[in-house]
């Protein structure tokens, strides 16, 4: 078990700049996960801790080691890949066997691991069958006990379950987080589904463009984000542009077109940021408050509703406060006759301790 | 470290190029020299010649080859595209055992084939006496010999090109593209001509290429049917046989210039983006045919087509049974027997060109299979400058008719030379296994190639994860997933060396006299039917090697090509 220590990584590909400047450092035993949009620098990050890219700049240490420039196959992390590269001749044995044999394990030993692995992902009855046999998860599963049969230092997962139907995604989620508390080994899990992100992760490291945009635990992504971008990205959320006007008392003043909104001084719900940035307020659609008589206090809007959306569990309803600008709000299911119809007039309130003023993300 | 990948790939490189420069463009370029030459001194007086009037049989010869070609894809256009479009998208009975038959052509090795169209349609052969006698005619109704005859053995087997592109072309088109063309109101011809051809046209093109190549490099059919027809691939071996080696080097630059020209187009045509969209899963698209009146004429067209195209293979198992002085003035065969296999296998003087092409086409594969698989990894795997260059050296010998790669070899290695070990290679054994290797080399990069893209990277990436080092990683996981694909190409390599002809005619000596040498000679000597047994040989062989591919490896016989 390792932590990884990752600084002032730069990785170029010709002239295109995939990481920029990253530093991080992962813990012992800590489920990590790059979360990001395609093309954010997420998976190559993530291959330059499996050696196979070597970064342009910038050193990669496995505790106090220094490992920048050791190939794949002398750092004893255990990948799973996105198509999970089983080896086709091989059988389910073979391909969990592999990463024992390379290493001349005994034959005798190779087995007793071979099947315990195969026990703990619950794939011992298939341990002869051809790898093309058997069903996208049980695949899954295999990878990922070929993978944790070395014993790496660091598990290694890129969107492992990106193939997988919904129904499955779920299983194998609760699955690869019993297995990473069972093993207690440090893992990096690659994704851009923000959902697996919050659910599975002891720490979240958002990626967009290249860089980190910010790191932190699930709740702290989510609730506090550091720019615009981390906010629309985790989550949904409304973001309005908006422009400092002053501070009176335990509030901050900004202006939206020409409502003023205010927003309690704290750091909950103002993130940092310079006298230039351009500003957003976020805030999450089951933190608006919604009515159709009128709400007293600050940041209310009038509105008509122009989209009711049934989920079941709960109604997203797009509330039109001007022209070009609706603001998103998710009710929980309250029964029918709470129901609000499309057309209906209503107040909608942003919550002075529910906001959060967020700047633009800097490119 | 960084550096650690780089050396593999130069590790890998140095025999590739060393080889290819060495066999391939040493050879070409020592082609060059002598085209540039006259009685040893630099001069252009050869293309002077070639192109003046003092022998315009040379452009001629070219100007022939040329319209000839175009002709032949022109035939095996209007037979492979309706037959593909025909068996491909239509049900009728039997629908399936036709389309198997329709790839047939394939099984005839060029020189054999010839043959067995001669003894078919040709002045004394079985369709045209056999009417004469039925209708009690004075004379045949018609033979093929001259340019009838290599156009209608070219038809025959270069059809296929077209046949299993369109095929293949069709079975990727996404039927709900048609579908939603009828839907929006099209009529079926619309559907036909707006949507459906175009999407055919890449592959058409591909063919038409394809098959132009083949033709201006076909020297069977020319070598035994010309007449005094002249075509610039015969032109070469009459240059060299009458020891004008200066002027075979001229012809064989010019016809390399068009060959390689060739290639070049080709591969910017299929390089250039591609807008066929790949849609997953798409199922077969077949209409049933519910006319009777027109089912039955498809199942009639069927079973002519099938016959036409069986005839020379049953003409051949015919003449393989005819018995030596059986059949000389006489219409037809008087005898039929199996003295001509009893003799090859008994008599060793008769075996000895089996074994000669057996053991000189197994040296070649042999270098074949390893070397083509390097250069193939290479190519596939390995990212480095100059890439592309190379992929062009390794497909010239394709690209390059054979009698052109024999001219080459013959020029290089008339002499010592670094690439022989300081030996003279023409007139000893080796220069035969050298030539086959060089031919078929590009074959089985080609197909390992194929199977080399269809391997995702990761797989290779899991491996080294797991700890093993490169070369464990090469044996354990690459070669045995490409194994089956790179032996059925290497395998079909082997039977096309087994029967190859036109650089067996330039470069044999009499102890390593290969089978088709041994055909012409027993032709000249009238034995026709020892010709034939060893022609059943050759497409014995071929049918085992096809029957391995498909059953034992998996890999589909129209993949062969």
């Amino acid at each position: 078990m390792s932590t990884v220590h990752l600084s002032q990584i730069t990785k170029q590909f010709g002239k295109v700049t995939a990481v920029k400047n990253l530093d991080l450092v992962i813990n012992e035993g800590e489920f990590f996960t790059f979360l990001g949009p395609s093309g954010c620098g997420k998976t190559t990050t993530l291959r330059m801790i499996a050696g196979f890219y070597y970064p342009t700049e910038g050193v990669v240490k496995f505790n106090e080691k220094d490992m920048t420039t050791v190939p794949p196959e002398k750092r004893n992390t255990g990948m799973v890949f996105q198509n999970y590269a089983l080896f086709p001749h091989m059988t389910v044995y073979e391909n969990v066997a592999f990463g024992l044999k390379v290493r001349k394990i005994s034959k005798k030993e190779t087995k007793q691991r071979v099947e315990s692995v195969l026990e703990k992902v619950r794939l011992k009855e298939y341990i002869n069958r051809q790898v093309s046999q058997l069903s996208g998860g049980q695949q899954q599963r295999v990878a990922l006990a070929r993978a944790l049969v070395i014993e790496p230092d660091i598990l290694l997962l890129d969107e492992p379950l990106s193939n997988l139907d919904a129904r499955l995604r779920d299983e194998m989620r609760a699955e690869l987080l019993r297995l990473q508390r069972e093993f207690g080994i440090t893992t990096v899990y690659v994704t851009h589904d923000q959902v697996e992100a919050l659910t599975m992760s002891d720490r979240i490291a958002v990626f967009n463009f290249g860089e980190c945009q910010q790191v932190g635990t699930p709740t702290e992504i989510y609730n506090k984000p550091v720019n615009d971008f981390v906010a629309q990205f985790i989550g949904e959320t409304n973001l309005l542009p908006i422009i400092y006007e002053k501070t009176i008392d335990s509030q901050r003043v900004y202006r939206y077109k020409e409502t003023s909104i205010y927003v309690n001084e704290s750091s909950h719900n103002i993130a940092k940021y310079q006298e230039t940035d351009e500003l957003y307020i976020s805030v999450r659609p089951e933190a608006v408050i919604i009515s159709e008589n009128k709400i007293e206090g600050n940041n209310v809007f009038e509105g008509v509703i122009d989209l009711v959306q049934f989920t079941g569990e709960s109604l997203h309803l797009l509330v039109k406060i001007d022209d070009n600008t609706t603001i998103r709000v998710t009710e929980l299911n309250q029964g029918i006759e709470s129901y609000k119809k499309e057309g209906t007039k209503v107040y909608v309130q942003l919550p002075e301790n529910r906001v959060r003023v967020v700047p633009k993300m800097k490119e | 470290m960084l550096n650690a990948e780089k050396r593999k790939t130069i590790f890998l490189l140095i025999p590739v190029v060393v080889i290819l420069t060495g066999y391939v463009l040493y050879p070409t370029f020592e082609t060059f020299l002598e085209s540039i030459k006259r009685n040893g001194v630099f001069s252009l007086q050869n293309y002077k010649d070639f192109f003046g009037a003092k022998s315009a049989a040379n452009f001629e010869a070219l100007w022939n080859s040329i319209w000839i070609s175009l002709l032949s894809v022109l035939f095996s256009a209007l037979i492979g595209i309706p037959l593909a479009y025909i068996f491909n998208r239509y049900d009728f009975p039997g629908r399936k055992f036709f389309s198997n038959i329709a790839i047939m052509p394939i099984v005839l090795p060029s020189l054999v084939g010839v043959i067995a169209f001669m003894f078919l349609y040709g002045e004394a052969g079985l369709v045209p006496n056999a009417i004469k006698d039925i209708f009690n005619l004075s004379e045949v109704p018609f033979s093929i010999g001259g340019i009838s005859g290599i156009l209608i053995v070219h038809a025959y087997t270069m059809y296929p090109y077209f046949y299993i592109t369109t095929s293949s072309a069709l079975n990727n088109i996404d039927p709900s593209m048609e579908e939603s063309a009828l839907s929006l109101g099209a009529s079926k011809f619309k559907v036909f001509w707006k949507v459906t051809f175009p999407l055919l046209t890449p592959g058409i093109v591909a063919a038409s290429l394809l098959v132009f190549m083949v033709s201006m490099a076909s020297f069977s059919a020319p070598f035994l049917l010309a007449g005094g027809f002249r075509v610039l691939s015969l032109q070469i071996y009459f240059s060299k046989i009458n020891g004008d080696l200066e002027m075979a080097a001229t012809q064989s630059v010019i016809l390399s210039i068009v060959s390689i020209s060739f290639l070049l187009f080709m591969r910017w045509y299929q390089g250039r983006k591609d807008y066929r969209m790949a849609s997953k899963g798409i199922g077969a698209h077949r209409s049933e045919v519910n006319n009777p009146f027109i089912k039955w004429t498809m199942v009639s067209i069927g079973i002519i087509a099938m016959i036409i195209l069986l005839l020379p293979h049953a003409t051949l198992l015919v003449l393989s049974l005819v018995p030596d002085g059986a059949w000389t003035w006489q219409t037809y065969p008087t005898a039929l027997g199996l003295e001509n296999f009893r003799l090859l296998f008994e008599d060793p003087h008769i075996w000895e060109p089996v074994r000669n092409s057996l053991f000189m086409a197994f040296i070649a594969c042999l270098g074949v299979l390893v070397f083509g698989v390097i250069t193939s990894y290479a190519l596939v795997k390995r990212s480095f400058i100059g890439k592309n260059l190379l992929d062009i050296l390794v497909m010239i010998p394709w690209a390059l008719p054979a009698t052109v790669v024999g001219m080459n070899l013959i020029l290089a290695f008339n002499k010592p030379s670094v690439f022989s070990f300081g030996n003279i290679l023409v007139g000893t054994f080796w220069i035969l296994p050298l030539a086959y290797f060089v031919r078929f080399l590009p074959l089985v990069v080609r197909s390992t190639n194929a199977v080399l893209e269809q391997l995702d990277d990761s797989i290779e990436e899991a491996a080294q994860n797991l700890g093993a080092k490169w070369f464990y990683t090469f044996r354990r996981v690459v070669i045995p997933i490409i194994l089956p694909g790179v032996l059925s190409g290497t395998l079909l390599a082997f039977v096309q060396a087994v029967g190859e002809f036109p650089t067996s005619v330039l470069l044999y000596t009499l102890g390593n006299r290969p089978i088709s040498i041994e055909i012409m000679n027993q032709l000249r000597m009238f034995n026709i039917g020892q010709a034939a047994a060893y022609g059943m040989i050759q497409v014995g062989l071929i049918a085992i090697v096809m029957f391995i591919s498909t059953r034992i490896f998996g890999v589909k016989a129209d993949k062969a090509l």
